[in-house]
């Protein structure tokens, strides 16, 4: 039968409604709001300052540190809070998707940090976490290169989807759903790409022109945050 | 030569009265041309003049630049600067600037000879001392004294802005400050660090000048701030004249 | 930054004489928001800005084993995280003590008023009874964050339903909502945290405040009929407190319970207005 018509009745190439918001936690450098659907996430950052510990400065430039997390009632079943092992992971991942576009190389021996934190969660939580951050990065007058926009791809049975809720997900009829979580730079190359499933090598290369085309579209909501400002 | 209007919805309207300045994004197309010079925060790629960093857009002729409205303090030789003892050596003290490094003032520094043992009451933790960057050598900046109005700083009180609005707050050759200065009576000491010191008869003075401060690093990026400055004191003495 | 000297000899001298720099008296709250239903994964939440502090409070529900000693009754459990991402001053990291006592702090208000009838949390005696969890996160560190949390609890578990629970299978269907709010009293807790400052007694103190006060009374009160009762009462600082400050700071808890009390559940109700 294949999957003919999504949960919530979007076209397959459109993305959920989308919010973004600049400056929303006034201690920080720069923090950003970013949502799709029902998925909300809020990124702060710190920095350059000094890095402790010492043992990890780098004598050559400034270091980009990453924190993600959920809130415990972000989820339906409560996640304990601290970071679990996901957590860190996507941490490190959301550190490699931001890193090439950011240049702190005029800060040697200091940090940089992002904070990521889920309030509610739907599904392509690193992906709004990223938004939020690339957005909050920029407001914090970081120099980078250009901004990093994320978004999922789903595969869910036949069909290519943009921005995966958690029905889609969910979805188990026919080949399942595998979920492609990809950021792009503005200029479309890849900065993040991770995915579990089943994905034929030429139907992944579908997906990822998906995503840079539906990343251009919510590259405009982070603009606009930006030039609207606080 | 215009530049690439921002198709933004909604925006077109304020920019069209001139109320707010160009904002540039990371990334984003500037203008585009041979003829135009790469200055602050861009790179030229190609035919095309692309911002690294956020801020507002200025053109100087053929010259584009951002001007940073955003972001850490970085020190430049012969800045004035506003610091915070946090650490007393031997040899003299560490300040915090608000600057990704610390800043460090040699006990050499002081007007007359202060052995170590007297550092501590010369400039205690959590003073303010109004010091000028000497030296910005990688990991440090060295920090002096000698020159006019510097030391350590007492009664008033200090506010924090980000210091990428000093130059507003400043004024072309200190016009705003001293429109602020003379309307309430107060000294005024702006650190290029964003670290402000307010002096004035009374608290009400003091916080009439932090209010008009606060409100120029707000509207920083209108057009017609000295007006609006102007307007905002003559209102705020009205209501001090009434109270 | 730590606050500098002038401006905490600044802050004291006018605190000397009832004055402070953001123009409020000694004994007033700043502008209170309450948002609530900022997750709709948890049974209950909200948000609270006091002044630029933000906290967000969510409620979860879950299955649990009841205390040998209290078999029939629900069980409470809060956690606060203060997030580096809410002040430079938070570093990553296990919960610090500054986070654990304000997880205290707030659980032993509502705990000790009765303000959620544990006893009707009660499932199957001694084997199954409801466990509610209270997890709270600052999101920007302006000063206060203990009352704010108090207050984003009291709104969480206001709005709080229960989730489905299937009888049969003896599972809750997390995801799936009731109407059915919380077993609350009347015992509603409200929790102010007095300060003493350059001899003076204060609330709600913004960072620079806070970080010279002397010493602080963290007090949890309800009502009980019309009396007002105090539930819980935790001194916290440095510093000592006299017998005759403690004594106006108890007077000042009881008068200011009224106003506070009202002005909490009057904005709790028009959160939930404002979520129809």
């Amino acid at each position: 039968m294949g999957y003919t018509k999504r949960y919530d009745g979007r076209k397959f190439d459109e993305p959920r409604e989308m919010k973004a918001k600049i400056g929303i936690i006034p201690r920080a450098l720069g923090s950003a709001f970013f949502q799709f659907g029902d998925t909300k996430a809020i990124a702060a950052v710190y920095g350059p300052k000094t890095m402790h510990p010492k043992h990890k400065e780098n004598p050559e430039k400034g270091v980009l540190r990453c924190t993600y997390d959920m809130m415990s009632f972000s989820v339906t079943e409560r996640k304990r809070p601290g970071p679990s092992r996901r957590s860190q992971e996507i941490s490190k991942v959301s550190e490699w998707a931001l890193a090439p576009v950011v240049d702190i190389s005029d800060f040697p021996n200091t940090v940089v940090d992002v904070h990521i934190m889920i309030t509610q969660a739907d599904a392509s939580t690193r992906c709004a976490g990223l938004n939020a951050a690339s957005m909050a990065l920029a407001q914090a007058g970081i120099t980078m290169k250009e901004m990093v926009t994320a978004v999922s791809i789903g595969k869910v049975d036949d069909k290519l989807v943009v921005d995966v809720d958690k029905e889609e997900e969910d979805h188990e009829e026919g080949e399942g759903a595998t979920d492609i979580a990809m950021a792009f730079t503005k200029s479309g190359d890849i900065t993040l790409l991770q995915l579990d499933g089943k994905i034929q090598p030429e139907e992944l290369k579908e997906a990822i022109k998906l995503g840079k085309k539906a990343c251009d579209e919510i590259y405009k909501k982070q603009k606009e945050a930006l030039i609207k400002g606080e | 030569m215009e530049a690439k209007e921002i198709k933004t919805e909604g925006l077109e309207e304020e920019k069209q009265e001139g109320k707010i300045r160009e904002i540039a994004v990371p990334g984003e197309k500037i203008v585009s041309g041979d003829d135009f010079l790469p200055g602050d925060w861009t790179r030229r790629e190609g035919k095309d003049i692309i911002a690294s960093r956020y801020g507002i857009v200025e053109k100087q002729g053929r010259l584009v630049r951002i001007i940073p409205v955003s972001g850490v303090y970085v020190p430049r030789r012969g800045n004035i600067v506003i610091g915070q003892v946090i650490d007393i050596v031997f040899n003299g003290w560490i300040l915090d600037i608000n600057a990704p490094y610390n800043a460090f003032l040699s006990a050499m520094e002081a007007p007359r000879f202060i052995n170590k043992n007297e550092l501590s009451e010369y400039f205690g933790f959590r003073d303010l001392v109004v010091a000028k960057v000497e030296n910005t050598r990688g990991r440090g900046i060295d920090l002096s004294l000698k020159s006019k109005n510097l030391g350590k700083l007492e009664d008033g009180m200090a506010i924090f802005i980000n210091s990428n609005k000093v130059p507003r707050v400043i004024g072309k050759e200190g016009s705003m400050i001293n429109l602020i200065k003379e309307y309430t009576g107060c000294d005024i000491i702006v650190g290029q660090n964003g670290i402000i010191w307010i002096h004035g008869k009374n608290l009400e003075e003091e916080m009439v000048a932090k209010e008009a401060i606060m409100f120029i690093t707000e509207k920083a990026t209108i057009f017609g701030l000295t007006e609006a400055v102007k307007e905002f004191l003559e209102k705020r003495q009205k209501t001090e004249e009434k109270a | 930054m730590e606050t500098p000297n002038i401006n905490q000899q600044k802050i004291l001298e006018n605190i000397a004489k009832g004055i402070r720099l953001d123009g409020r008296k000694l004994l007033d709250y700043r502008e209170l928001e309450i948002e609530t239903g900022i997750s709709n994964k948890a049974e209950g939440s909200a948000r609270v800005k006091l002044g630029e502090t933000e906290v967000m409070v969510g409620v979860k529900l879950g299955i649990a084993e009841p205390y040998s000693d209290h078999e029939d009754e629900g069980t409470l459990i809060t956690s606060a995280e203060l997030l580096p991402m809410s002040s430079s001053d938070f570093e990553p990291g296990p919960p610090s003590i500054e986070a654990i006592e304000i997880a205290r702090l707030v659980d032993r208000g509502i705990r000790e008023s009765g303000f959620v009838d544990f006893k009707k949390l009660c499932i199957k005696k001694s084997e199954k009874v409801w466990g509610i969890f209270i997890d709270i996160y600052s999101i920007n560190d302006a000063g206060n964050l203990v009352d704010a949390s108090c207050i984003g609890a009291l709104a969480a578990l206001m709005t709080a339903v229960f989730p489905k629970y299937n009888e049969k299978e003896e599972k809750v269907e997390y995801g799936e909502f009731t109407d059915k709010k919380l077993p609350l009293t009347k015992q509603v807790p409200f929790t102010m945290t007095f300060h003493k400052i350059s001899g003076k007694i204060m609330l709600d103190p913004v960072t620079d405040e806070e970080k010279i006060s002397e010493a602080r009374a963290t007090i949890a009160m309800s009502k009980k009929g019309s009396k007002v009762v105090i539930n819980a009462l935790q001194k916290g600082g440095k510093e000592s407190i006299s017998q005759k400050e403690m004594f106006e700071i108890l007077d000042e808890a009881e008068k200011k319970y009224e106003e506070v009390s009202e002005k909490i559940e009057k904005l709790i109700e028009k959160s939930i207005k404002a979520r129809k």
